[in-house]
């Protein structure tokens, strides 16, 4: 990937050193942020360097890191635990992977970093079963601090003294919600919970908690070795940084990006992304993955950050970012991200188990031919019922790809229940396929190709599709060479 | 359950595991993996035996395997292929695949061919979103994959041949 726009802070180190050698880690200035803080700073210091850094964090909500570590500091508890979230749940997203395979070490400094601000002497990385290759460097990873003694007992001889374990997630999205994923660290069903109480107030077995995500951790470090003041000067206004997005979909160059906040989307998807696969027309790009919505192109130019993604119905999210063609149909990607968040719903509350489950229902119907104006409608209506009643934050958002759909790509929807077409071509039960006979030269491959054996004709003169038993398949229309089978 | 001895053997192991975790109500999860590994699945009988030792009811137990989908009840076929359905495979047409696979294989996502062969299953993003469409086959990632290269694919699982 070009590294031209990009600046990295979180990847500083990936690809650059062996993960499984602490000392390449440290060669590179690891753990010097660590033992200065312990040398030289109060917790309290700490936090206010973090609160000056203007540091948010990068899972998704992009609440102020310093103020969250701030509120475990000063509820009381027996013990306290420092979180590393690690479950990265929106499907077509890679950063947080990327950064505990190529420089797991990082993620521990932070993570002693945070436990002797808020006063936890324990910590849990909760990380998803789905990548054992993060999990093995993680193990290896921890297994060379304690060694070093940069974590376990009186670290450095400072008297403060972190442990860190490693917890396995089971194949739950709803568990990188945090009360969801303190519940499954207990050992039992992810359900998430109605907060207040606010972990920092009762967390994990009941104690101040601060859960925090991989690619926020990776930052701190860096923070103290560059200076709060340095890193507050990269970014916007509200949102001080970078921000790592996975770059997937139809663009050319596919891969982790990581940018200054208010670079904007056209940089990215041009300049980085090196445009649309095939020089096809860019049509939207998708970010916050279930949670978020489908940005058109005539905010390619806004300069991205947490506000302003959410003014134009997406949101940061954790980063994922699917750029889509115009061979894309925007009612399918709405059914396609309602199908994830049904499956995933952990059915606690109502609203998100049967409302979510109507949203996608209605889109299926609509898919198939069979919506109509007043299912336009109640997709709105209904869609925000679910925001405004849902328990947790899955069920909160988990309406927005089609609200945001809906707003920008509306004439799309209404092709489809109004004149039975999809645009795109993408839902099959709209397309129809015909072979224009002046352009057929009877060569009789979609005949052969035909699953459905529907289409009739002798070599050397015009075929035809029987309709009535066309499966809508496409496959004649792959394999005809002469462009004579129209689809529409 | 298979072969006797050998589940003995298994669950042997399967308790030595757990006596070697630092004491933690919060193990069960971890312990359930390990039982997979060793069982490939989770029957009834392994989810009783769990409880048991570890003095938990089996409802728990069973609650817990039932929320998360990572775990199985049901044993898979020899070979498990599963289609990426992440946003990345899906916009570059994985859907297709998945379609294409299940009627090669006269089986939905989730379930396993009579011979106990084959199982599809569907996996949200592995990472390899570059590669997209994704498919992977006993372990094995293959990147922009093609409706043709199912046969492929399927004949070297069967053959071994990798
Ligand atoms: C349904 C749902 C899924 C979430 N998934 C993740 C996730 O995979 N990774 C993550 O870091 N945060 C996730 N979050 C956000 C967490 O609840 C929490 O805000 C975050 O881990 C806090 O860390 P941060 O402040 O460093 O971002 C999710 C939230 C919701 C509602
Ligand atoms: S909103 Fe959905 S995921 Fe969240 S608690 Fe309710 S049912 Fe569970
Ligand atoms: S779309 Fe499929 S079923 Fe229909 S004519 Fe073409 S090949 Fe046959
Ligand atoms: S493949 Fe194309 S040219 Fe050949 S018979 Fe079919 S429609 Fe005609
Ligand atoms: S979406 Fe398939 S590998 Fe990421």
């Amino acid at each position: 990937m070009s590294g031209h726009k990009q600046l990295r802070i979180a990847l500083r180190n990936c690809g650059v050193i062996d993960p499984e050698n602490i000392l390449e880690y440290i060669a590179r200035g690891g753990y010097m942020a660590l033992g200065k803080i312990l040398d030289e700073m109060a917790p309290e210091d700490v936090i206010d360097e973090l609160k000056k850094s203007g540091l948010r964090g990068r899972g998704g909500g992009g609440f102020p890191t310093g103020l969250k570590l701030e509120f475990a500091r000063r509820n009381e508890g027996e013990r306290k635990y420092i979180i590393c979230n690690a479950d990265e749940g929106d499907p077509g997203a890679f950063m947080d992977r990327s950064i505990l395979e190529g420089d797991p070490q990082s993620i521990l400094e932070a993570m002693a970093i945070c436990g002797y601000a808020v006063g936890a002497n324990e910590g849990y990385v909760y990380i998803r079963a789905e990548y054992p290759l993060a999990i093995e460097r993680l193990t290896i990873a921890i297994r060379q601090a304690y060694e070093a003694g940069l974590i376990g007992d009186d670290i450095m001889g400072s008297g403060f003294s972190f442990d860190i374990k490693i917890k396995y997630g089971a194949g739950a999205f709803v568990c990188g919600e945090e009360t969801a994923l303190i519940s499954s660290v207990e050992g039992n069903r992810g359900e998430p919970h109605f907060k207040p109480p606010f972990p920092a107030e009762k967390g994990l077995w009941g104690m101040p908690t601060t859960v925090n995500n991989v690619e926020t951790l990776a930052n701190i470090p860096s923070i103290f070795n560059m200076g709060a003041g340095r890193f507050a000067e990269i970014g916007t206004k509200t949102s001080k940084g970078t921000k790592v997005f996975a770059l997937a979909g139809n663009v050319n160059k596919v891969g982790l990006v990581e940018v200054p906040m208010g670079t904007t989307l056209r940089e990215i998807v041009y300049d980085i992304g090196d445009g649309i696969v095939g020089g096809k027309k860019f049509k939207a790009v998708q970010t916050g993955g279930p949670s978020g919505g489908c940005i058109p192109e005539q905010f390619l130019d806004i300069p991205i950050d947490y506000e302003s993604l959410k003014e134009i119905g997406s949101m940061m999210g954790s980063g994922g970012m699917i750029i889509m063609d115009e061979d894309t149909c925007m009612v399918d990607i709405a059914k396609y991200y309602l199908e994830f968040t049904t499956d995933e719903s952990c059915g606690k509350c109502t609203p998100c188990r049967i409302g979510n489950k109507r949203l996608y229902e209605i889109l299926c119907k609509i898919t198939k031919g069979e919506g109509t104006e007043e299912d336009l409608d109640s997709l709105k209506e209904l869609g925000g019922i679910i925001k405004d009643t849902s328990l947790c934050g899955l069920g909160q958002t988990a309406p927005n790809p089609v609200l945001s759909t809906m707003k920008y790509f509306y004439d799309e929807y209404l092709s489809h229940v109004r004149d039975k077409k999809c645009p795109a071509g993408i839902c099959s039960s709209l397309t129809r396929y015909e072979i224009i006979a002046d352009k057929c030269i009877g060569c009789t491959m979609c005949a052969k190709a035909c699953p459905t054996a529907c289409i009739s004709g002798k070599v050397r003169e015009p075929h035809k599709i029987d309709q009535a038993k066309c499966i809508k398949c496409g496959a004649c229309f792959k394999a005809c060479k002469f462009d004579a089978i129209l689809k529409s | 359950m298979c072969n006797n001895s050998l589940a003995e053997e298994k669950f042997k192991e399967l308790d030595a595991f757990i006596d070697g975790l630092e004491e933690d109500e919060g193990n069960l999860i971890v312990i359930l993996h390990k039982a997979q590994n060793l069982f490939g699945y989770l029957p009834r009988e392994v989810q009783l035996h769990v409880s048991r030792k570890l003095k938990l009811s089996a409802a728990k137990v069973n609650g817990v395997v039932t929320f998360y989908s990572y775990f199985t009840e049901e044993p898979k076929g020899q070979h498990v292929i599963s289609v990426c359905m992440g946003t990345a495979c899906f916009v570059r047409g994985a859907s297709d695949i998945l379609s294409s696979l299940q009627e090669k294989l006269g089986i939905k996502c989730g379930e396993t061919t009579k011979d106990g062969k084959f199982t599809i299953d569907s996996l949200r993003c592995v990472g390899a979103c570059g590669l997209a469409p994704v498919v992977i086959a006993d372990g094995r990632v293959h990147g922009r994959v093609e409706i043709d290269d199912l046969d492929k694919i399927l004949v070297e699982l069967e053959s071994g041949v990798r």
